[in-house]
């Protein structure tokens, strides 16, 4: 993205707001202490604006627009609290959590909670509200694919094709609601084009997708992020210097991670650098045995 | 424009590769040469698959066509250089034609490369160990940079020559004196100022004559002139050019000290092990990324048992043999280097923190860093320096030539999820992990009568291994490849050729003679397994 | 190109062919000699344009698309396979799985569920052809409401037909201009004129008949004027958003430094639609000399037709005319001695509403799934391939050769004010005269309805359909509706793409409401979270309907408060509108009222 010098003034909720060209409304908003919830954006990644969870009301506009992709423009008018905002960010919030497995998705609770979404109020006995029903896809050591909890952000499509690892070993198959993150023919990963790169993991915000050992250690109940520390330091494997975030728990790596704000890695890493830690240690559970 | 000459970065340096990547989808051209159909050779506009070992007359073709078009940067070479003429005079007999005859390139693909080259706006030329492990080396290397100097594309942003570096420290090595000639910095020993700044800082007399490098100090050894090796996180009993000549070599030491994080073959030959933490995860530090990026690394874990602290382990052992370096922390240590290494004398180790790692050289903390290097070519007075030289280079081929005994080419490299030897990666199972084998085109295997998947012996003049066949479309005929991940498995470096680059000490990893048999099903033994290595990290010194 | 990795299924000899057939034998991103290859980045992006008609021929070939032919099409044309099929799999028209049929099963029987049809027996007629053994298809409107229930045959290994297209006697391109629209012989007739008049697969009959006048005439006005003139007649968009043409073609024009397109949106799938495939059966000619015109007036040297893959005839006659022309010279590197070049190029649809949709059109055209993208950008700046581009509907199209040849004013004498010109109109459901109307805009529906009428069924009027699914139900309150944009804009409801459905008070008009909520459901995208649970819950809500016969209080809310959020955050149209004909529904007492409970 190009942001030059050149600002524009619009109005965020009656306030008067000055940012670069080019900034977009979610980041203006940042600018004055709005927080705003977002799912299928991330710093890293272009905009696919389809989650529509983060969508405001610009004066003039007959939608709501995504505050995500949409640029600030001069003498924009904005409004992020207002009843139809408010409404949709709700809806939305419903709809994912009436179809979903949204239990590792932290962030949404909180917004849940703060937009009163009921994801319950669908569906009645006669005729229940169809949800997505995937078994976990465990197959191989590295990590697994739990799709129940899969939102469709398109994120780990992005990271795995042109925003980053260009491997496009998955997309999008289906449509509408029976839309699925797939290989090609469902093929198991091993004999996909896979390169286990786990990018699609680092910019998963459901838990979708995730280490082998953070499932293993989740099934055994033993995953507990509050007594986890992330350190983040060089990795070893070749000499471009990717920073890594070594997520330990009870003094084992059991994750890792890059910032994606790193001019080096963007928050990406290959295979060696996500899972070659493991010489250090053993991986800790294997609930096999 | 990118010009990937001799790198396979898609698999060796992903992350790297990521950005070239961003570059091609905004439109930049590549243009790939290498001897295999690599991965990364995949995104390019062309792939040229030169002969292995041909790497000097393409880039002397290049530069002959770009001079015969009239497409050299005329003014930067009056300006910037010397020695054109004599360049111009060298690679005259390097004609498209001639050039196709050595290489096996079509002639008129090195015409077009070497068009866009000259005509691109930004052109960078990247390489690897594909330019490096050969015997002439330096010449290779040389030969790129000659090109860069003919067009101009050196010392601007979004120009130059980047050789990528196979390790996350070797650069960082090379900064800190980890050379035989070098003081930190880049300082050279025996120069007085800088041997006094040193003596006076170490409080002592420090030799004035360069050391040996590595491949000197194993023939060093061999005469009998070492007798006793330290070895610090290096598996030379793996990884030497004919390891079978390097493992007798090292048996014959008196005394071999290895300090490790894993117990290597080495280090289970060794009389002393010293079991070390994990630098990038077990300690606290630093490390310089090729882009001469200096960052942090920091401690995530404790590391296991008895394995201490490379600085702590050192620290004692000065101590045992009589001095008091006291118990310095990597921050200190740092200051210490900053106080010697003027390019590293702006990183103070809050800068390092707060600004996630900056470029050297950095002189002071205002400094920024320095994204790019060579700037002072494009400066009015060159900042006071001679003008880059152009370099004569001659093509040379190979040392080791095909003969009707050995009539095949092996060259190796890297895998995408493998690293060096394989004794780090080799730590988690990768699903993509193919195990050992030799990739030979499908018309050389039919024509041996091989198939897929099929057991053979590969033999050098120096020794002979065993493995397995896997047929590749993407290796041109008469060459064969094979990763040197599996060391225990496909001892390839029993294969390749000990003849070395005798300015960077580099051996000629990457050209030897082979051919390939097939197993007998009486008579040749089924290959005895080298009992599988136990990498498990060690934990209790091996005291002798 | 990349690094790409192709599995071990491999193609077999047929499946080789058709592909070869389809996109060229030697059309491959990569050209390998043993020591140079080319590739790259652009090439791959050059090429991935052929993956859909790729597709179509592997399904054709087999009656699916094996994992094999899938590796083959992706080595040639270098799409990633999980790409490919992500692609595959977005359109009704491919099959990923094996099907079991018996041996020598030819085709599968596309049979229409959607309204005229379902009223019209659909169920019954499904019933029939699975007793008989037949390869049955539940597809949503065909696009020949006007002769309910429609079928279609996907073939296997043969080209895909529709029988009544035998029926009439007109397969094929042989045939005569056989079409009977109710209106023929009309001389006040100015878009249907030449249907059913003049040979449509003869250049030589619609050159006799006053083809390629307007083209002569726009080139010696020159492109600038044509906008004006356009611009001036007050010509909006028929493709359902009415957008004046005028205005698009100038942004267009203005657009320098990079290719343009003109695309001719031809995927007519909104329900109770069918004009477009009647005029391009039967006057193909006229949307090839108005797709040149508007590229001429442009500027843009490329055209497009995007066509619904359930028209075949409308296909082969488009494509016969584009053949005709460019042997011709009215086409090609000088087209019609314009001094600019122009092309055209025929793209198959594969089943997907959502297609028509401008920028999910733009998507699938370049190979992609089609998803619609947001706008802005716009398509006049950011439309195929990222380029500028023109794209309109084939009725808007044709109207502009009348503008050109007679000006702007002379156009502006039929219609009102603010809507100038006649519209083509679909008439279907229960009348005794289906088919396509042409009309001034400003007649009443009733005026149309008596047109087409007397009504059959019970006789008594409960509702039409203005407009297709996207549109909205009126009651019979609303006969004196005077059929202009404004109007229909001001008493809520809307033209659309022209469809007018008529409903007798004896149809069970939940089970009509229900099937909307169905076809939402089933044509959303998927891509954003509105519309792709929306429609979902939407559709169960109706279930819910349907079997306790009425909706609480809650429920009731739930239906507002779904279709509040699409209509507000969806991505297109099609999330905009999916809950509007619904709403209008209950609004009009057509579903079953309100119950006391809470649910
Ligand atoms: C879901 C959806 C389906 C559409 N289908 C069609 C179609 O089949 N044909 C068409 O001409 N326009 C269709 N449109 C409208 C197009 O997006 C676009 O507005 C039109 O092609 C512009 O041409 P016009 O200005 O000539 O009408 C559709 C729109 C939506 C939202
Ligand atoms: S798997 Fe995760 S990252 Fe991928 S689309 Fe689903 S929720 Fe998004
Ligand atoms: S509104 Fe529906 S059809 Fe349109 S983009 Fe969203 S999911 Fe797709
Ligand atoms: S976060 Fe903006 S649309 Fe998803
Ligand atoms: S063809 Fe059946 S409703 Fe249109």
């Amino acid at each position: 993205m190009t942001i030059t010098e050149v600002s524009v003034s619009l109005t965020i909720n009656g306030r008067a707001v000055s940012v670069p060209q080019g900034t977009s409304l979610l980041a203006a908003c940042e600018s004055i202490g709005i927080e705003t919830p977002t799912l299928c954006w991330a710093e890293n990644l272009t905009p696919v604006n389809v989650c529509r969870v983060c969508v405001v009301e610009v004066e003039g506009s007959r939608a709501l627009v995504p505050s995500c992709a949409r640029a600030a423009e001069e003498n924009m008018v904005v409004h992020t609290e207002s009843p139809r905002v408010r409404h949709s960010r709700k809806m939305v919030l419903e709809f994912l959590g009436s179809s979903t497995d949204l239990s590792q998705a932290s962030d949404l609770a909180v917004w849940m909670r703060h937009y009163q979404a009921d994801p319950n109020r669908y569906g009645q006995t006669d005729v229940p509200a169809e949800r997505i029903v995937e078994e976990p896809k465990v197959q191989d050591d590295l990590y697994v694919r739990d799709y129940d909890k899969c939102v469709l952000c398109y994120k780990c499509v992005e990271a795995c094709g042109d925003d980053a690892q260009h491997t496009y070993a998955i997309a999008v198959s289906g449509r509408g609601f029976n839309s699925r993150i797939s290989t090609e023919f469902d093929t198991v990963l091993p004999d996909s084009a896979c390169v286990y790169c786990g990018n699609c993991i680092g910019v998963c915000p459901t838990g979708a997708i995730q280490f082998k050992t953070e499932f293993d250690m989740r099934a055994v109940g033993d995953w507990r992020p509050e007594s986890q520390d992330v350190t983040t330091t060089v990795c070893s494997f070749c000499g471009v210097g990717c920073n890594l975030e070594l997520h330990t728990q009870d003094n084992k790596i059991v994750k890792v991670t890059s910032p994606a704000d790193h001019s080096v890695t963007h928050g990406h890493l290959c295979i060696k650098g996500r899972f070659g830690w493991q010489y250090v240690q053993p991986p800790t559970v294997s609930p096999r045995d | 424009m990118v010009l990937l000459w001799g790198s396979n970065a898609r698999e060796a340096h992903p992350i790297y590769f990521h950005h070239v990547l961003k570059g091609l989808d905004n439109g930049t051209k590549m243009y790939a040469v290498d001897p295999r159909r690599t991965s990364s050779t995949k995104f390019a506009d062309a792939w040229l698959g030169l002969n292995v070992g041909t790497d000097i007359a393409l880039a002397n073709a290049v530069g002959r066509e770009i001079i015969a078009a009239d497409l050299h940067n005329k003014e930067f070479i009056a300006h910037a250089t010397q020695g054109f003429e004599q360049y111009q005079a060298a690679v005259e007999e390097y004609t498209l034609e001639n050039t196709e005859t050595i290489t096996g390139v079509p002639a008129e693909a090195i015409r077009e490369m070497a068009h866009v080259y000259a005509a691109a706006g930004t052109a960078q030329i990247l390489w690897t160990l594909g330019i490096t492990e050969h015997h002439n080396a330096v010449e290779n290397v040389l030969s790129l940079c000659n090109l860069a100097l003919l067009t101009g594309h050196v010392g601007r942003w979004g120009s130059g020559l980047v050789p990528l570096r196979g390790q996350n420290n070797v650069q960082g090595g090379g900064d800190m004196g980890s050379l035989p000639n070098k003081f930190p910095g880049f300082q050279d020993i025996g120069d007085p100022t800088a041997q006094a700044k040193f003596e006076a800082t170490y409080g002592m007399r420090l030799p004035a004559k360069p050391g040996l490098h590595l491949t000197l100090m194993f023939e060093a050894m061999e005469r009998g002139e070492i007798k006793g090796l330290y070895v610090i996180g290096e598996n030379p009993a793996d990884s030497e050019a004919d390891v079978a000549h390097a493992r007798k070599v090292l048996s014959g030491l008196d005394i071999l000290v290895v300090q490790d994080i894993l117990m290597t073959r080495t280090a289970r030959s060794a009389d002393v092990v010293l079991p070390a933490a994990v630098g990038w995860a077990e300690s606290e530090g630093t490390v310089t990324s090729s882009e001469r990026r200096v960052q942090r690394v920091r401690p995530a874990v404790s590391p296991p048992g008895l394995a201490r602290q490379d600085t702590d382990i050192i620290g004692d052992l000065a101590n045992r043999l009589g001095v008091d370096w006291g118990n310095p922390t990597p921050q200190e240590l740092w200051d210490e280097l900053r106080s010697l290494s003027p390019m590293h004398a702006g990183m103070s180790w809050e800068r390092l923190e707060s600004a996630g790692g900056l470029q050297w050289p950095c002189r002071d903390l205002e400094d920024p860093g320095s994204p790019f290097l060579h700037g002072w070519l494009w400066a009015e007075d060159l900042e006071g320096r001679e003008p880059a030289p152009f370099s004569v280079c001659q093509h040379e081929g190979p040392k080791e030539k095909l003969s009707a005994e050995f009539p095949l080419r092996l060259t190796t490299g890297r895998a995408l999820d493998s690293y060096n030897t394989g004794v780090q990666s080799g730590g988690f199972a990768s699903p993509i992990r193919y195990g050992d084998s030799i990739d030979i085109n499908p018309t050389d295997a039919h024509a041996l009568g091989l198939a897929d998947g099929q057991r053979v012996r590969v033999c050098s003049p120096r020794g002979s291994i065993e493995t397995k066949v896997r047929i590749q479309p993407d290796i041109p005929v008469g060459l064969t490849f094979t990763t040197f991940h599996f060391p225990e498995l496909i001892d390839v470096n029993q294969l390749t050729n000990p003849e070395w680059d005798r300015r960077s000490g580099t051996a000629e990893f990457k050209a030897a003679a082979i051919r390939i048999e097939h197993l007998h099903s009486n008579g040749a033994k089924p290959m005895t397994d080298d009992p599988a290595l136990d990498l498990e990290r060690t934990t209790e010194p091996a005291n002798g | 190109m990349a690094d790409l990795f192709i599995g071990d299924d491999l193609a077999d000899d047929i499946e080789i062919a058709a592909v070869a057939a389809a996109v060229g034998a030697t059309n491959t991103v990569v050209h390998a000699g043993e020591r140079l290859v080319y590739g790259g980045t652009q090439r791959r992006r050059d090429h991935r344009h052929l993956l859909l008609p790729a597709l179509h021929a592997l399904q054709n070939a087999k009656g699916w698309i094996s994992p094999g032919g899938l590796n083959h099409v992706c080595t040639l044309l270098q799409v990633p396979p999980a790409e490919a099929y992500g692609v595959a799999t977005f359109y009704e028209m491919f099959r990923l799985d094996e099907p079991d049929y018996g041996p020598g099963v030819s085709h599968v029987t596309h049979v229409c569920v959607d309204a005229a049809c379902q009223i019209a027996g659909s169920r019954e007629l499904i019933a029939e052809l699975e007793a008989s053994g037949a390869q049955v298809h539940r597809s949503p409107c065909l696009g020949q409401c006007e002769r309910p229930p429609a079928q279609f045959h996907q073939g296997i290994g043969r080209p895909d037909l529709v029988p009544a297209d035998f029926a009439a006697g007109g397969a094929g391109l042989g045939g005569s201009p056989t079409e009977k629209i109710p209106q023929q012989g009309d001389p006040s007739l100015r878009l249907l004129r030449n249907v059913g008049v003049v040979d449509p697969t003869s250049l030589e009959a619609y050159r006799a008949n006053g083809g390629y006048q307007a083209l002569d005439r726009a080139i010696a006005m020159g492109a600038d004027a044509v906008c004006s003139a356009v611009a001036g007649s007050g010509l909006s968009g028929r493709g359902g958003a009415a957008f004046p043409t005028g205005i698009k073609w100038r942004a267009v024009a203005a657009e320098q430094g990079r290719p343009k397109h003109v695309v001719a949106n031809c995927d007519e799938s909104e329900p109770g639609t069918f004009k477009d495939r009647v005029v391009m059966e039967n006057d193909p000619f006229a949307v090839i000399e108005s797709l040149t015109l508007a590229g001429f007036a442009t500027g843009a040297e490329n055209g497009w037709i995007y066509i619904r893959g359930e028209y075949p005839l409308a296909t082969a006659r488009l494509q016969n005319a584009v053949n005709q022309a460019q042997d011709a010279g009215l086409l090609g590197s000088n087209a019609a001695g314009s001094g600019q070049r122009f092309d055209i190029e025929i793209r198959r649809g594969a089943g997907a509403y959502i297609c028509g949709e401008e920028t999910a059109l733009f998507a699938s055209l370049e190979g992609f799934r089609g998803e619609p993208r947001s706008k802005p950008p716009f398509p006049t700046t950011h439309g195929l391939f990222s380029e500028p581009t023109a794209i309109n509907n084939p009725e808007t199209l044709i109207n502009t050769l009348d503008i050109v040849l007679y000006g702007a004013e002379q156009y502006r004498r039929r219609g009102t004010e603010r809507s100038p010109g006649t519209k083509l109109l679909c008439v279907s459901g229960r009348v005794t005269k289906p088919g396509v109307y042409e009309v001034e805009f400003g007649v009443s529906l009733g005026e149309v309805l008596a047109l087409a009428g007397p009504l059959t069924g019970s006789g008594r009027l409960a509702a039409v359909l203005m407009g297709g699914a996207a549109g909205s139900f009126v009651g019979p309150d609303a006969l004196d509706l005077p059929l202009t944009l404004e109007d229909t804009r001001e008493r809520g409801t809307t033209l659309g793409s022209g469809v007018i459905m008529a409903f007798t008070d004896e149809i069970d008009m939940t089970a009509v409401a229900l099937r909307i909520a169905e076809f939402f459901r089933n044509e959303s995208c998927g891509q954003c979270v509105p519309c792709r649970v929306g429609t979902v819950r939407q559709h169960e809500t109706m279930l819910q309907l349907q079997t306790a016969g009425g909706l609480g209080a809650k429920r009731r809310k739930l239906i507002e408060d779904i279709s509040q959020v699409m209509v507000d955050a969806s991505i297109c149209g099609l999330g905009h509108t999916a809950a509007s004909a619904i709403n209008s529904a209950f609004d009009l007492g057509l579903l079953p009222g309100g119950r006391n409970d809470d649910n």
